[in-house]
């Protein structure tokens, strides 16, 4: 799976920049964890991998990896759209740092 | 065939974007660009998706992507396409994102020129029903009756006194090859329109429901219900425009259009009058 | 119109430039007509029908989708061109800054003509003189010869990859869009030999995807300013690169960004940017014979600003009168204000003139020249007068 990914801020340097505003696509610098104050959590035994959730996640941090859902919590924000797409209560949200 | 959850396109082309938790437009955007592939290019004009999505050193496509003026997505588009074009490229999709206010105000002017030309490409309107990214004032497609900070419901006027423009039939008039409503809470339907729509010639045009949980006043969590809801009561329709004629893509189930207002923090002040008058509204342009 | 071999022919300045424009090959044209430039999409229509000229012309509905189309075009890695004029700049005036910003080589044409209101049609210079802040190379042509060669020249310099930034070359409204004279028109192998193909890393690329014209907030934002403005002073010498090539090409030397006449020892000494530079040129001839050490500056770049070139120029002056085509209202004419940076308090007359194509005959140069001897200094309109309050 190919997504935009974290990377080294670029420098600060007159030379660091480029000339005009282009630069490499996919560029990321910072995450996103800090905007949630819930997360999702699964259950498991619960999930039959619809990818309901996948689907419908606006910002693409759910997904499947070697079988079993997984959650980019680098870049979820928390919205709980996945739980409640979810058709059998496999996803919860919990609250952070509970 | 139509992708599913399981079939479709697992890279992420729009991630690590700053839009709010549970934002429709971006739902939009990363759907419609996992459909497209690698070589779609997109235009986003000023406004939400752009904002949120290209802040250097913080930037969220991983295809080639620009941002527009605010009134020249479709413009931009058309040089894009015949660039790209000229220098031999094939087989790549320029595929437009704009807001509603980007697209039924500020930038019809472009996008009915382009529709005039019959440009190759594939404009998609995220409809969140305001101007969301300046926090949330009347946009043409604005719904009667919703409040915004420029229509402010107080004890004289309640909210937005004008109906939405209809977008479609103001495409449809101008003759284009394919033109679709389509819901972030029919995903598979939009899937299937977007696709259907890359593959057609000529100005292809989508107009997408899409739930801002922020200026709509509902949980983070609702949008994609909220989006559901609001085409199966009735309010937001979804079809297609194919060969001169409307079709019906999706039966609506049914459902309250009252419950559907109500549980929205933009419609709490309507009256049970204003909602009468929605839902003869409703039934007479369905 | 010929357009393999190299030919001379009796055309108007808008007829020049459009075949200036074919010679450097754009791939994309798009623009929406607007007197008195109009004859130049119309040529350009022309030669795309007739296949002498391989590009798509689009038929956008507004100066704005104009210059945003073209941004499009050039952001997809190919040579644009467009043109307009007056309240079509106006009217685009968003997109300007917009390329400039974006690093967008597009060449414009712009026919010089008057803003409303009052609505006019006629030739001033009040049109792109307001934009001179948009990050634009701006030139101003004297003859229809001299706006097909910069065609070529603007293209050399605006792609340069140490300048990549777009390229206005201005033509008098009418004075110059509509005369005629005989124009030399290079063939076409010429232009080629003289024009590299456009080549540039700020495009869209599938195997190096781009995200373009992005923001950039408060800790980056001046970053690009600054390159911008570094560019477009290293423009100075591409300019100059740019004319010595053009020289071996085809034989016409260009002197950069200002054209002196007589200011050797001159001193009194008229700036003034455009075709009514041969008048002044003319009325100074005749003030040497009469003894008087008279000189002409004909400015042919705003920007970037000839600084040097004018403190050369003006050296001997004892005071300096500028003739422009257009008004800032509660100030001056933007050249004037310019041209003051750069004389070191000696004393400066601006003389406004040609507004709404007004005629500027030989005595209102003669005046200038007089008002400037009599050590007249301040802000007066040609057949008007000055302001007092």
């Amino acid at each position: 799976m190919r997504k935009p990914y974290l990377r080294q801020a670029p420098g600060r340097e007159l030379a660091d920049y480029p000339e005009g505003t282009a630069y490499t696509a996919g560029f990321l610098t910072a995450k996103n964890a800090g905007w949630r104050s819930v997360r999702p959590v699964l259950r498991a035994e619960k999930c039959v991998l619809c990818l309901r959730c996948y689907l419908h996640c606006p910002d693409g941090t759910v997904y499947e990896s070697g079988g079993a859902l997984a959650f980019d919590y680098d870049f979820c924000k928390g919205c709980g759209l996945c739980a409640k797409i979810c058709p059998l209560g496999a996803i919860e949200m919990e609250t952070e740092g509970a | 065939m139509t992708p599913t959850a399981g079939t479709i396109d697992k890279n992420e082309y729009f991630f690590g974007h700053k839009a709010c938790a549970g934002c429709g437009g971006s739902l939009t955007v990363r759907i419609a660009l996992k459909i497209l592939g690698p070589r779609a290019v997109a235009v986003l004009p000023a406004g939400c998706m752009s904002a949120v999505g290209f802040n250097f050193p913080q930037l969220a496509f991983l295809n080639n992507a620009i941002i527009s003026t605010f009134a020249g997505t479709a413009s931009m588009m058309t040089g894009l396409e015949a660039g790209l074009r000229a220098r031999g490229e094939r087989d790549c999709t320029v595929v437009g994102f704009a807001g509603d206010g980007g697209t039924a105000d500020i930038g019809l002017q472009a996008l009915s020129g382009a529709l005039d030309r019959g440009d190759n490409i594939l404009y998609i309107c995220y409809d969140n029903e305001a101007y969301m990214n300046t926090g949330v004032q009347k946009s043409g497609l604005t719904p009667f009756g919703a409040r915004t900070t420029t229509t402010p419901a107080g004890a004289r006027v309640r909210g937005n006194v004008r109906e939405k423009k209809n977008m479609l039939r103001i495409v449809a008039a101008h003759g284009a090859p394919y033109a679709a409503t389509a819901s972030v809470g029919y995903l598979d339907d939009y899937m299937r329109k977007v696709q259907k729509a890359a593959g057609l010639r000529g100005v292809k045009y989508l107009h997408v429901l899409a739930p801002c949980p922020t200026g709509w006043g509902i949980a983070s969590d609702e949008t994609v219900e909220v989006a559901k809801e609001a085409v199966d009561c009735g309010l937001f329709p979804l079809y297609e425009y194919e060969g001169g004629a409307f079709r019906q893509t999706v039966a609506p189930k049914g459902g309250s259009i009252e419950r559907h207002l109500r549980r929205q923090r933009r419609f709490q002040h309507l009256t049970d009058e204003d909602i009468a008058h929605i839902t003869v509204r409703r039934a007479s342009e369905t | 119109m010929n357009d393999g071999c190299a030919q001379r022919a009796f055309l108007s300045g808008n007829e020049a430039f459009a075949c200036g424009v074919r010679l450097a090959g754009p791939k994309v044209i798009s623009a929406y007509p607007i007197t008195p430039q109009t004859v130049v999409v119309e040529r350009l229509s022309e030669m795309v029908e007739d296949g002498s000229l391989a590009a798509e012309f689009i038929h956008v509905e507004s100066e704005h989708s104009a210059l945003s189309c073209a941004m499009g075009a050039c952001a997809a890695g190919v040579r644009t061109f467009t043109a307009t004029s007056s309240q079509g700049l106006l009217y685009m005036a968003e997109c300007l800054p917009y390329a400039a910003g974006g690093r967008f080589p597009i060449v414009m044409m712009n026919a010089n003509r008057a803003v409303a209101l009052p609505w006019n049609i006629y030739g001033d210079q009040s049109d792109a003189l307001s934009q001179l802040a948009c990050g634009w190379i701006q030139a101003y042509a004297q003859s229809a010869q001299e706006g097909l060669d910069m065609v070529l020249l603007a293209y050399y310099t605006a792609e340069h990859p140490a300048v990549r930034t777009p390229f206005m070359v201005n033509l008098d409204g009418f004075h110059l869009t509509h005369t005629y004279e005989v124009v030399d028109i290079p063939a076409r192998a010429d232009a080629e030999a003289f024009l590299p193909p456009f080549e540039t890393d700020n495009r869209v690329d599938f195997d190096e995807p781009k995200n373009m014209a992005f923001s950039a907030g408060p800790g980056h934002c001046a970053v690009f300013k600054y390159k911008q403005h570094a560019a477009v002073l290293r423009a100075r010498a591409v300019v100059a690169e740019a004319e010595e090539r053009f020289a071996r090409t085809f034989g016409r030397r260009y002197t950069g960004l200002v054209e002196n006449y007589m200011t050797q020892d001159a001193e009194y000494v008229l700036v003034t940017l455009g075709a009514v530079a041969g008048l002044c040129r003319d009325v100074a001839a005749q003030l040497r014979r009469a003894g008087v050490k008279a000189g002409v500056v004909r400015i042919r770049y705003m920007r970037p600003f000839p600084d040097a070139e004018l403190t050369a120029a003006l050296e001997s002056a004892r005071a300096v009168a500028v003739l422009e085509k257009d008004i800032s209202p509660g100030r001056a004419g933007a050249v004037f204000s310019e041209v003051l940076g750069v004389l070191a308090g000696r004393p400066a007359l601006g003389a406004v003139g040609g507004l709404g194509g007004e005629d500027i005959a030989a005595r209102d140069v003669h005046a200038i020249f007089d008002r400037l001897r009599a050590g007249e200094t301040g802000v007066y309109f040609i057949g008007i007068g000055g302001v007092t309050i």
